[in-house]
């Protein structure tokens, strides 16, 4: 463009338009083709074809293998992640730094190299896992408490990074004011602290699971691909892809993106529902 | 405690026996922590390094010195800087247009950008073979043309800027929101383009937060695999990159070729989200 000497006014419009055009074609390509694609796919058959896709037994046992260790991860990452966020908020330690910055560190590694490291200490080779098969007969990789292992790790900033700035952002005054009462710390966390902490723990929790539904890199290196006993419905599609099984990897596929997309949603508006009250 | 003053108030022996238990709470709950981002996450990490040295250095320098090993690593490089090209411009275009523009329908495109952080990898994959595989939408098409997508480095750059695509967005329009426009307007006034604007009194001050969205960019693309494998197929020496290889050699049980390069691989991406926030908070 060459419109230095053009009235601001004027020169805008068209700027304006091939820009919008510009980031439209490209959000269209890269995001909304793709994903109308997909659903087109695995409803080609109608809903209840993809019903019938679903609940055959391999894959109706990778999705609810799925769920139920997300499940599993998400009561231990709500207890485990607002412990930790209030560690960080409420006390002072040696070695805190080191702890906050351990939080992050997750989100930095490629999930892939999570598995490999999971595997490494708690295979059956491992210094960790060896002695836990050796000793108590536990079998944590290659079945479902490694998948519960790789969730947790992967997910671990979620609740933590969600609870930790409303802890430092409660007032402390009701807490002092209940303790001053005579009531007992953990009366007080209850009763005083959790309540205000519920929606960050839930909409943590939340996106967590939503992360935990399409989890591939760790699991395929943790839980291996065993048809109905540590495979995931992220593994069972990449099988059900390699097979050249399209009815069924588009179905699933399908169920997880309605799945990941629905608990998003879900947290958006839990979130939009409780700012204004956090805003007062 | 002397006995005196805690039998003379009594109130005060409680508020004190209370803060003793107090220490010990606190010491229980910070303990529990401890040992749970220690089994978690810093042994795993530990657990790795050890492994990757099990033969000493040079049994790493040799794992990777590898032709096949380096071509992964380069092939993850190549692919990661061409997806950071791509978001670094349309990225902040996109930003540009969501901060800048309204337009019915911008809430749902804002909600939609979010998908690919929900979108499983292997998902993603699979969409794009469903598109531009032997099979797919533009598969008879492609073929015609000899144009090949999947199974080769378009389609596997294509799956990268797809998992990568909200990071760039999602960094720079917070920056933009907090920007005033008065210097912006002022620019105008003094005649510049908008493109002149754009260049010497917007970009500037968007700097950090491009900065930080694009090292984001290219430390998860480093570590991209579920879409990849499945687009890409993981062929030897033409479509395996550095997370390919790592699956392959634990398959085919190279443990330290296998470790060597998770080492390395986690290392890489940790350099540069740990980098890029030191540089933001030097900025800070």
């Amino acid at each position: 463009m060459t419109a230095t000497a053009l009235p601001v006014r004027e020169s805008i419009p068209w700027g304006r338009w091939g820009l919008r055009a510009l980031a439209f074609t490209y959000l269209g390509v890269m995001l909304i083709i793709p994903l109308a694609v997909i659903l087109q796919d695995g409803l080609r058959a109608g809903l209840g074809g993809l019903w019938r896709a679903v609940t055959l037994p391999v894959a109706w046992h990778a999705l609810t293998l799925t769920l139920w260790t997300a499940a599993v991860m998400a009561l231990i990452n709500a207890i485990m992640g607002t412990l930790t966020a209030y560690v960080l908020v409420r006390y002072t330690f040696p070695g805190k730094s080191l702890l906050n910055a351990m939080v992050d560190l997750p989100l930095a590694i490629p999930t892939l190299v999570t598995g490999v490291m999971l595997v490494v200490l708690y295979g059956p080779q491992g210094a960790v896992g060896g002695w836990l098969a050796q000793q108590l007969g536990w079998r944590i990789i290659f079945a479902p408490p490694g998948i519960i292992l790789a969730l947790l790790f992967i997910t671990f900033p979620f609740v933590v990074r969600a609870v930790q700035p409303v802890l430092l952002g409660l007032d402390p005054e009701p807490e002092e004011a209940a303790a001053t009462l005579g009531a007992r710390s953990w009366t007080v966390f209850r009763r005083v602290t959790l309540p205000a902490l519920a929606l960050p723990i839930i909409s943590g929790t939340l996106l967590s699971v939503a992360r935990a539904v399409g989890e591939f890199g760790a699991i395929v290196i943790v839980a291996g691909n065993i048809p109905l006993r540590s495979q995931t419905a992220a593994v069972y599609v990449l099988g059900e892809v390699e097979s050249e099984n399209r009815l069924g990897a588009s179905a699933v596929s399908v169920v997880m993106l309605a799945l990941a997309f629905g608990l998003v949603m879900l947290v958006d508006w839990l979130q939009r529902r409780g700012s204004p009250g956090r805003a007062e | 405690m002397s006995a005196v003053t805690s039998a003379a108030h009594p109130v005060a022996r409680r508020g004190r026996l209370s803060l003793a238990s107090d220490t010990w709470r606190r010491r229980i709950v910070i303990g529990i922590v401890a040992v749970y981002v220690t089994l978690l996450v810093l042994a795993p990490i530990a657990a790795l390094i050890v492994g990757a040295f099990g033969e000493g250095i040079r049994g790493v320098v040799n794992a990777l010195a590898q032709p096949e090993v380096l071509s992964a690593f380069w092939r993850t490089i190549y692919i990661a800087l061409i997806t950071l090209v791509v978001h670094a411009v349309f990225g902040t275009l996109v930003a540009w247009v969501l901060v800048r523009h309204r337009f019915p329908g911008q809430k749902l495109l804002n909600g939609l950008l979010d998908l690919p952080f929900a979108t499983s990898a292997v998902v993603v994959g699979y969409m794009l073979l469903l598109i531009f595989g032997r099979n797919g939408l533009l598969g008879p098409w492609l073929e015609a043309m000899d144009i090949k997508v999947a199974f080769a480095l378009p389609g596997m750059i294509l799956a990268t800027l797809f998992v990568t695509l909200p990071f760039m967005v999602r960094e720079v329009m917070p920056v933009l929101e907090a920007l005033d426009v008065e210097q912006e307007q002022a620019a105008a006034t003094l005649g510049a383009s908008g493109w002149q604007t754009f260049w010497w009194v917007t970009f500037p001050a968007l700097r950090w937060g491009f900065i930080y969205g694009v090292t984001l960019t290219f430390a998860r693309a480093l570590g991209e695999f579920g879409a990849v494998l499945v687009i890409g197929g993981g062929a030897q020496g033409a479509t395996e990159t550095a997370t390919l290889y790592i699956f392959r050699a634990l398959d085919e049980r190279q443990y330290v070729g296998a470790y060597s390069a998770a080492l390395v691989l986690g290392l890489l991406s940790l350099a540069f989200v740990v980098g890029s926030d030191l540089l933001r908070r030097k900025e800070k």
